[in-house]
């Protein structure tokens, strides 16, 4: 049938991409416009609960694999599937949401279906029989209108792009049972939880700090700690303790600048920009961070920024609503301990 | 192991962009070796110094994409391939990753195709998959450290929820991001190794393929809206009064 859209639900030990609902929203209102289905792809083991709430979320179908075999995410097996199901649905449109594996997949289905893919895009919309999208290009400094032409289309949605979805539980559809593919050649033999996770990509709030972190020459180290490199990052992880209590109160996640990265004060999961996270929250909060473009270019589509820095000419705060020229270390515990009588914590 | 690595020359991450004629402009800003690809020359040699073999280098792009590859040589790798035909300009990435797949095909007796992150201009962080998919070979992604290799290759695969740990048959793709580990400085010698290079040209006709239709087209560029930002900075008082006017005016922007 003309039309029809599926969408990947991206999970991971159960637990969904919260854009996977984003992008099943997005499929309901492109399969509507052509009077196609929607149907939502959801592989793993044990996944049933989110197949059920793919339908809740406005999917008209759930085609479930659910095996042993898909418990871990593996490229191909569940890339099999995603061409196999496409197929089989004459799918018109896949959708992906732009996450590690959703980019992943999306690229082996433009290759096995012979097409093409609208990578991370902001802006989604049917012109005739084509998809055309706004895509970021060059870390955002520029944008692209891009058409995709040949069947099925297939497009990756940028996180937090699209708006969230409702969910209406009282919505029913078909949940259909299928198999799982042939053994894909890859093993998965365990999981290193090396740096804990960090989920910028997703989060609302985002607290972060830069080089800043490292300048309070009044906070003494510990005397086993000698090295001054290592007084350094000791000293800025004073800094990072406050960010993480503020971000605690405001239920956001940590970032940081590359620079704070490159010293050592924090992993690099935590870092924001061209060469580190592109986030968008509603709500970012920049703490002894300049504003280089390169951090800019991760974070410049913010709804609300803050910058905190003792330097008035720091170029952050041109991109700045509110801004306070002073030291992170007087302001940041400040703010924290404000919030949280404010929102009453 | 042989290993193929692919760079890219883009412009250098600090530059700032406009539109002319409907391309975009870059300025005086320098063409570089994508950054992504830095770490991929520095898996792919660091793999190679451990477990014997050779790294040759490809790009795909104009004359100029030569800086790119001579970067590779001076780093340390043994070979570098151009690939350059004026059809490579209309080609989308998937159409890029079937030419890649060719070039892997052609060097011959790839073990392991090395890819960056993603292009800091295109940003499409797919050609290791895609390119995996054409050859048939399995595609291990954002691969922050290899824990063995041999008959087969065992590596840490970063994702949202933390490490992954794969174990795959080999040839394979792979693409590195940065915790694999500082890419190192072009050595004096490998320097002048480099711009005495010869660097062999491949066209689309050398790699025995037809030119692949693109299935996805850009009609255009634009500047990305202004941001209209009301810069207000919060003064006067103590810490204290200074962060509770700030929080207030958070509140009241409806964000939390
Ligand atoms: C290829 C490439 C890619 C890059 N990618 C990224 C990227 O992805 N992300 C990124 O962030 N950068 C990136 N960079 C680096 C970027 O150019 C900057 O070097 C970096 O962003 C600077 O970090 P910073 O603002 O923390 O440090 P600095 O520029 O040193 O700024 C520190 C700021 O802290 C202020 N400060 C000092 N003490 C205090 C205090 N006590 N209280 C308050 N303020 C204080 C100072 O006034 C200053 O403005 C990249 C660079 C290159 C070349
Ligand atoms: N034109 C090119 N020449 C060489 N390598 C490329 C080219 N385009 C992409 N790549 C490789 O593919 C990786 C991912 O690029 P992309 O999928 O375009 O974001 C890059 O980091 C490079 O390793």
């Amino acid at each position: 049938m003309a039309g029809n859209v599926v969408v990947f639900i991206d999970q991971f030990k159960g637990e969904a991409q919260p854009a996977s609902w984003e992008a099943l929203s997005v499929g309901r209102k492109l399969a509507d416009e052509n009077g196609g289905s929607l149907a939502a792809l959801v592989f793993g083991q044990g996944v049933e609960g989110l197949a059920q709430t793919a339908i809740h979320y406005g999917a008209d179908q759930a085609l479930l694999a659910d095996d042993a075999s898909l418990a871990d995410y593996r490229a191909e097996a569940y890339a099999d599937l995603v061409a196999k199901l496409a197929q089989e649905h004459e799918a018109e449109i896949i959708l992906f949401s732009t996450t590690t594996r959703g980019r992943e997949l999306a690229g082996m289905a433009a290759i096995d279906l012979n097409s093409g893919v609208l990578v991370d895009v902001i802006e989604l919309t049917r012109a005739g029989d084509k998809l055309a999208a706004t895509r970021p290009i060059y870390a955002g400094k520029l944008l692209a209108k891009v058409e995709g032409g040949a069947k099925p289309q297939i497009a990756t949605l940028r996180v937090r792009a699209f708006g969230k979805p409702e969910l209406d539980e009282s919505r029913s559809g078909e949940i259909v049972t299928v198999e799982a593919g042939p053994e894909a050649p890859t093993k998965v033999t365990g999981y290193v939880d090396a740096e804990g996770s960090v989920s910028l990509g997703d989060a609302g709030i985002i607290v972060s700090g830069g080089r800043g972190t490292s300048n309070n020459s009044d906070l003494e180290p510990p005397a086993d700690i000698t090295d001054e490199n290592e007084q350094e990052i000791w000293r800025a992880q004073q800094g990072f303790a406050l960010i993480g209590d503020l971000a605690e109160v405001l239920g956001g996640a940590v970032g940081a600048s590359r620079a704070a990265v490159d010293a050592g004060y924090v992993p690099y999961a935590h870092q924001v920009g061209q060469t580190g996270k592109v986030v968008a929250p509603d709500l970012y909060i920049a703490c002894g961070i300049s504003g280089a473009i390169q951090h800019l270019a991760g974070m410049r589509t913010s709804k609300v920024i803050v910058a905190i820095n003792k330097d008035p000419d720091a170029p952050i705060f041109k991109l700045a609503r509110f801004g306070v020229v002073g030291d992170l270390y007087d302001i940041v515990p400040a703010l924290t301990a404000a919030f949280k009588e404010k929102l009453d914590k | 192991m042989k290993i193929a690595v692919f760079v890219k020359l883009v412009p250098d991450s600090a530059a700032t962009f406009t539109v002319d004629n409907g391309q975009p402009n870059w300025g005086d800003a320098p063409l570089v070796i994508n950054p992504w690809d830095e770490y991929a020359v520095e898996a792919a040699l660091a793999l190679t110094e451990e477990h014997g073999g050779e790294v040759v280098a490809v790009s795909l792009g104009g004359e100029n994409a030569k800086e790119a590859l001579k970067h590779a040589l001076a780093m340390g790798s043994s070979e570098a391939v151009l690939v350059s035909d004026d059809a490579l300009a209309g080609l989308d990435a998937a159409g890029a990753a079937r030419v890649m797949a060719a070039v892997v095909q052609k060097i011959g007796d790839v073990d392991l195709a090395v890819f960056g992150k993603s292009s800091i201009d295109s940003d499409h962080g797919m050609s290791s998959a895609m390119v995996a998919r054409v050859l048939g070979w399995p595609s291990l992604s954002l691969v922050a450290a290899v824990q063995s290799a041999g008959d087969t290759i065992t590596v840490e695969r970063s994702m949202e929820e933390g490490r992954q740990v794969v174990e795959s048959p080999l040839p394979a793709t792979m693409s590195v991001v940065k915790d694999f580990g500082e890419p190192r400085y072009p050595s004096f010698m490998g320097i002048r190794k480099a711009s005495k290079a010869e660097i062999p040209l491949w066209s689309l006709s050398d790699l025995g393929i037809e030119v692949p239709t693109a299935a996805v087209t850009r009609s255009e560029i634009m500047a990305p809206p202004k941001r209209e930002v009301t810069n207000e900075i919060i003064k006067g008082g103590s810490p204290e009064e200074i962060a509770a006017t700030l929080a207030d005016k958070i509140i009241a922007e409806g964000v939390l």
